[in-house]
């Protein structure tokens, strides 16, 4: 095990996001004040979605804002980890990882928290709460009140 | 555009032994299926013009198809790794069918090998995909757990249960079990499957594919060329792929995948249909990868994938027999290369035990399917 991979070659998993990703960089900081954004093309209107990149995935422009997102959704698809891939899970699991649609029509990977595993269902509205860590924020999603 | 169906063939097959190899190196089992393949098709490496593999998991092994054609002795006028995972197998036939038909090269070695099973020390990095860090914060590491997000889709859009996920364990662990090259060989009953440890739920240990070390090759030129080599060469009569998506994040569907249009444009290639199929080697990472793939290649409506799983269909024997191999969940995992050369043998007949011989097998399918649910290559092949 190292740096960079396990004793089989594989890369080693890493629990912290990539905080330098030129694209990504504006999604990042603006979570550490609490807002949720997402890009949207300026020539086409729609939301590229995530990862982030820097020409529309829609119509290629280059111009684009990051909007504001309402922070509800729904749960897409749902899977519940029984196995760790990483020491800071092994107390962890069971564990859900969600791919949660939001309203405006984006997904991403996240976690349902706040209800157990077996509560979380496909469809489930849910909002956003903000996981904070020393330097960077997490969003994450539970039940909708 | 001319129609090249039925124009190439594959004239050579070589697998090694599979399973745990602790004396084996990356480079070696590639060699081994070499070497293999090429005594099968009864040729020399310098008679060989060119050759495709995988790309490594391992940025040591950059320009890797370059690296093994001096390593086995061939001189290529054209070579390239291919980039689609579990996918790759697959297209590697398919690109051999471009480059020849292209005239850039006459006889083309497509080999694959992975060391998954016993360590690997190598000097290099890991390659990663480079969208870890939009999963793994969140906790999510693993392919099991990507393809358990299409089995809860499955069971919530089709009522689908582990139950029948486990119909699929079974049978290809039958197959298995009649296989002497397979790691897998001990008898697996549904309530098995149900006991076994969830990894990933819906996906629990006994849907999951194995990690294995081991390598196969397969050999392709040109029909006309194929008459002068010693075995009854399998006519490549049919190909397609499809790409729907790259990150789960966006993939349009989790529940129809790159199969559906891959599969049609390889049945249009051919001017064959799915009822026309007498087996299938079908890419089974996880079972889910197998309903859903027999589903898309319409062997099936989608949701009816439960139904036709069961029944001993997909058995040998059956309406439709799959992974006559073992598959990757009970042979071994080779990125499906191995799926390849098994629809080989069943096409040219007597080289399997006779007891999973699939009886007069003229047309067979073969799924490759990769990264995240995302990539998909399709071939269709045919004994003469
Ligand atoms: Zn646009």
């Amino acid at each position: 095990m190292s740096e960079t991979q396990d004793k089989r070659g594989r890369p080693a998993a890493k629990d912290r996001p990539f905080l330098d990703e030129l694209e990504a960089k504006p999604f990042w900081a603006n979570l550490k004040e609490h807002k949720f954004t997402s890009q949207r093309c300026s020539a086409c209107g729609k939301f590229f979605g995530f990862p982030p990149q820097f020409l529309c995935p829609h119509c290629l422009a280059s111009e684009y804002e990051w909007i504001p997102l309402s922070g509800k959704g729904k749960v897409y698809s749902f899977v519940t980890y029984h196995r760790a891939w990483h020491p800071a899970y092994q107390d962890k699991v069971p564990y859900n990882v969600s791919l949660i649609e939001t309203e405006e029509g984006v997904r991403m990977m996240s976690n349902v928290v706040g209800c157990p595993p077996e509560a979380v269902k496909i469809g489930m509205p849910v909002e956003i709460v903000y996981e904070d860590f020393e330097d960077y924020t997490l969003p994450k999603f539970r039940p909708a009140t | 555009m001319a129609n090249v169906s039925g124009k190439f063939a594959i004239v050579g097959v070589g697998e090694t032994l599979v399973g745990k190899r602790p004396e084996a190196s990356t480079n070696s089992l590639h060699l081994e299926a070499i070497r293999n393949c090429l005594a099968d098709a009864g040729i020399k490496a310098s008679q060989v013009d060119g050759l495709l593999t995988n790309q490594p998991l391992n940025d040591a092994h950059r320009s890797y198809a370059v690296r093994l054609a001096h390593m086995a002795g061939i001189d290529p006028t054209y070579a390239t790794d291919l980039a689609l995972g579990g996918a790759t197998p697959v297209a590697l036939v398919q690109h051999a069918v471009m480059a020849i038909n292209t005239g850039m090269a006459n006889i083309v070695m497509c080999v694959h090998a992975r060391k998954r099973s016993t360590p690997d020390p190598s000097p290099g990095y890991a390659i990663r995909t480079g969208d870890e860090h939009w999963e793994q914060p969140w906790g999510h590491f693993a392919a099991v757990a990507t393809h358990a997000f299409t089995a809860q889709r499955h069971m919530y859009e089709y009522g689908t249960r582990s139950e029948d996920l486990a119909e699929i364990a079974v049978a290809t662990r039958k197959h298995a079990c009649l296989n002497k090259n397979a790691t897998m060989r001990k008898p697996m009953t549904v309530s098995d499957h149900q006991q076994s440890r969830m990894i990933v739920a819906p996906l629990r240990l006994l849907d999951c594919s194995l990690e294995s070390d081991g390598g196969g090759a397969v050999l392709v030129t040109s029909a006309e060329r194929a008459r002068d080599f010693p075995k009854p060469p399998v006519l490549i009569l049919g190909m397609g792929q499809h790409h729907p998506h790259f990150s789960l994040m966006d993939a349009p569907s989790l529940t129809t995948l790159g199969g559906k249009k891959s599969s049609e444009t390889a049945y249009r290639m051919a001017g064959l249909s799915p009822k026309e199929m007498d087996f299938a080697e079908i890419y089974d990472c996880f079972t889910i990868t197998t309903l859903v793939t027999l589903e898309d290649y319409g062997f099936c409506a989608k949701g009816e994938g439960k139904d036709f799983v069961k029944g001993g269909r997909i058995e040998i024997g059956g309406e439709l027999p799959v992974n006559t191999h073992g598959g990757l969940l009970s042979q071994a995992h080779l990125e499906g290369m191995l799926h390849v050369t098994e629809a080989v043998k069943q096409l040219r007949g007597n080289e399997v035990e006779a007891e999973r011989q699939v009886a007069n097998a003229e047309l067979g399918i073969v799924s490759g399917h990769g990264g995240n649910l995302c990539m998909h290559s399709t071939l269709i092949l045919g004994a003469v």
